[in-house]
């Protein structure tokens, strides 16, 4: 029997404490594991919809979201005709609602766009989009949650279209979404002839800085960023992954606050039993080791079972109808690794105190008064 | 009749206070224990019997004195680590022992400070068992025990590691009269057979007389009765 055996001995015999310890990190690791997974998920899903296998992303310049960005007509002229692309597609980007759905993403793009060539058509087809006035086109799962089927008329926003047809997307905000020829959108959002982005594929990579010199210096209104590069610097995946973090780290504070009164109880509860151990030759080292160890334990099962929970969580809402396909969580090495480190780190600080106060309990005084 | 072994552990001048100097109960005590002796603090409840054996184990520090067990300080922390895993063994008046634990897993717990191997212990484990009468309850957990059989898990622990001195502090304290008959009797046999000295504090004059020597504690001071 090694000082390990011991950590677990003592952890049966007080399980009460001990579950009520790792309930508390396993709250905290499903917390940040679902909150990250569902962020980053949502980002990649975001970054995917507006690079679509393109190189360069062009916005308006200093807008805080893309939704208010503006680039017009005559420069996604400017932009094709630059002797670096090869392709440029430019997307609207739009909110609207109908009965019962108060949040629909609206899509505005040309018949060209690489997406309707990549979709799986359930209805309808691509040479069907943009040939029509009055069309729109719905992402398949949009199509399940509005309850309507190619051919019928819905009502979207204060406008009523036909549904030209349905196409399923891998991306769930595009298959949750609402696809309209960039022309109706930019009529339907009074957005004249602009567009929210321009994603732009160059002929050779390589030469993506000529590009970007030759338009920003053409039109200082825009901004041309290459899609790392853009990940990187867009303030609206900074916020989200900072809140993600800081939320998920905040339930861990929880956690750590749960294993720090685990621990102290367990401490309090056992001063003449530390004095006895100290009395058979433990050292304060051993003593601290013990507790440390214990804290270590609840973590790493606490890591296990949370693991287990968020993952279960995460498969429930990816397959729960009413979140419309948004819920595609991503889980990158970089979040286990961290969600692992913060439980550790918070076991480790919950555990100190505790363990440097058994470390230093006097045996005799432990034992005077018995 | 006392043998006269090595000197393994010696107080002189020790005095001891507490509660800020307000309770004086040691008072200048001097004491010599011999190997294979077994000797008795004899004294009334409070006298400083306790005291002195915390004194001597490390697990106090004096106000002021001399004191040296097994040529080792035990107010030194790596002294006292040594004395604790290597020379020294404790029997409380209460047995101590760890709740909900196996009468095994009991008396392996010395064991597991010094990282002593698995087989070996359990050799040891199963032989002091035997020695005691608890060979057959090894897997037993403490709450199934009786204050007899609980008290000699305890000398069973005392004894893992082989001590050469065995401090007794009112082993027999809480046990009734034939109990606590027995478990001295049993203390004895094993100090007797283990070549183990005993300090052992009473304030039964019955196991008293039945020690190699018997020191009175009075007013802080020992005398040789």
């Amino acid at each position: 029997m090694r000082l390990l055996s011991l950590v677990f001995l003592n952890l049966r015999r007080h399980r009460l404490r001990a579950m009520i310890g790792v309930a508390g990190i396993s709250f905290g690791v499903a917390a940040m594991l679902t909150i990250l997974a569902i962020v980053t998920g949502a980002i990649g899903m975001f970054e995917r919809i507006l690079s679509s296998d393109s190189h360069y992303l062009v916005f308006e310049r200093n807008v805080s979201d893309l939704f208010f960005s503006s680039v017009t007509s005559a420069q996604v002229a400017a932009i094709r005709a630059q002797p670096e692309v090869a392709e440029a597609h430019p997307m609207l980007f739009g909110i609207v609602s109908s009965p019962g759905h108060p949040v629909i993403t609206c899509f505005g793009i040309e018949a060209g766009d690489p997406r309707l060539k990549r979709a799986d058509w359930r209805a309808g087809s691509r040479s069907d989009f943009g040939a029509r006035k009055g069309e729109i086109f719905l992402g398949a799962r949009a199509a399940e949650f509005l309850g309507a089927k190619a051919g019928e008329t819905i009502e979207i926003g204060r406008g009523t279209f036909k549904v030209g047809g349905i196409l399923r997307n891998e991306n769930g905000f595009e298959d949750g979404g609402v696809f309209l020829p960039l022309a109706e959108a930019q009529d339907f959002f009074h957005r004249g002839d602009a567009a929210s982005v321009v994603a732009v594929t160059l002929r050779e990579r390589s030469r993506g800085p000529e590009f970007k010199r030759a338009i920003e210096s053409a039109h200082p209104g825009i901004i041309g960023l290459e899609n790392r590069e853009f990940s990187q610097s867009y303030n609206s995946f900074k916020i989200l992954n900072f809140t993600a973090w800081a939320v998920g780290i905040c339930s861990f504070f929880l956690g750590g606050l749960g294993v720090a009164n685990t621990m102290l109880l367990s401490v309090f509860g056992r001063i003449r039993e530390i004095a006895v151990l100290r009395v058979c030759g433990f050292s304060e080292r051993q003593v601290a080791a013990l507790i440390v160890g214990e804290a270590a334990a609840i973590a790493l099962a606490g890591l296990v079972v949370g693991f287990a929970l968020g993952l279960t969580g995460l498969a429930i809402l990816e397959h729960t109808p009413q979140f419309q396909g948004y819920v595609q969580a991503t889980i990158p090495p970089l979040v286990v690794l961290g969600i692992i480190a913060t439980a550790l780190v918070t076991a480790a600080a919950g555990a100190v105190y505790p363990a440097r106060f058994a470390a230093r309990i006097q045996p005799a005084e432990a034992l005077r008064y018995e | 009749m006392s043998p006269r072994g090595e000197v393994l552990a010696s107080a002189r001048d020790v005095w001891k206070s507490f509660d800020a100097g307000r309770i004086t109960v040691l008072q200048g005590a001097d004491i010599e224990v011999r190997a294979g002796e077994i000797v008795a603090l004899w004294g009334s409840s409070g006298s400083g019997k306790s005291t002195l054996l915390h004194l001597l184990g490390g697990l106090d520090v004096p106000d002021r004195g001399e004191l040296a067990v097994c040529g080792l300080n035990p107010q030194i922390e790596a002294d006292r680590l040594t004395l604790r895993r290597q020379h020294l063994g404790f029997v409380f008046q209460l047995h101590n022992l760890i709740p909900d634990l196996t009468v095994r897993e009991n008396i392996r717990v010395p064991a597991l400070a010094t990282g002593r191997p698995v087989g070996e212990t359990e050799e040891r484990v199963r032989a002091l068992a035997t020695k005691v009468g608890l060979g057959h309850r090894l897997d037993h957990r403490i709450q199934d025990l009786s204050g007899g059989e609980r008290q000699r898990t305890a000398i069973c622990r005392a004894l893992l590691n082989a001590p050469r001195l065995l401090l007794a502090d009112e082993p027999t304290g809480s046990l009734d009269e034939k109990t606590g008959g027995t478990v001295f009797a049993l203390l004895k046999q094993l100090a007797e057979e283990e070549h183990i000295a005993v300090l052992l504090a009473t304030h039964e004059r019955r196991f008293a007389e039945e020690c190699h020597r018997i020191l009175q504690v009075r007013d802080g001071r020992l005398s040789e009765v």
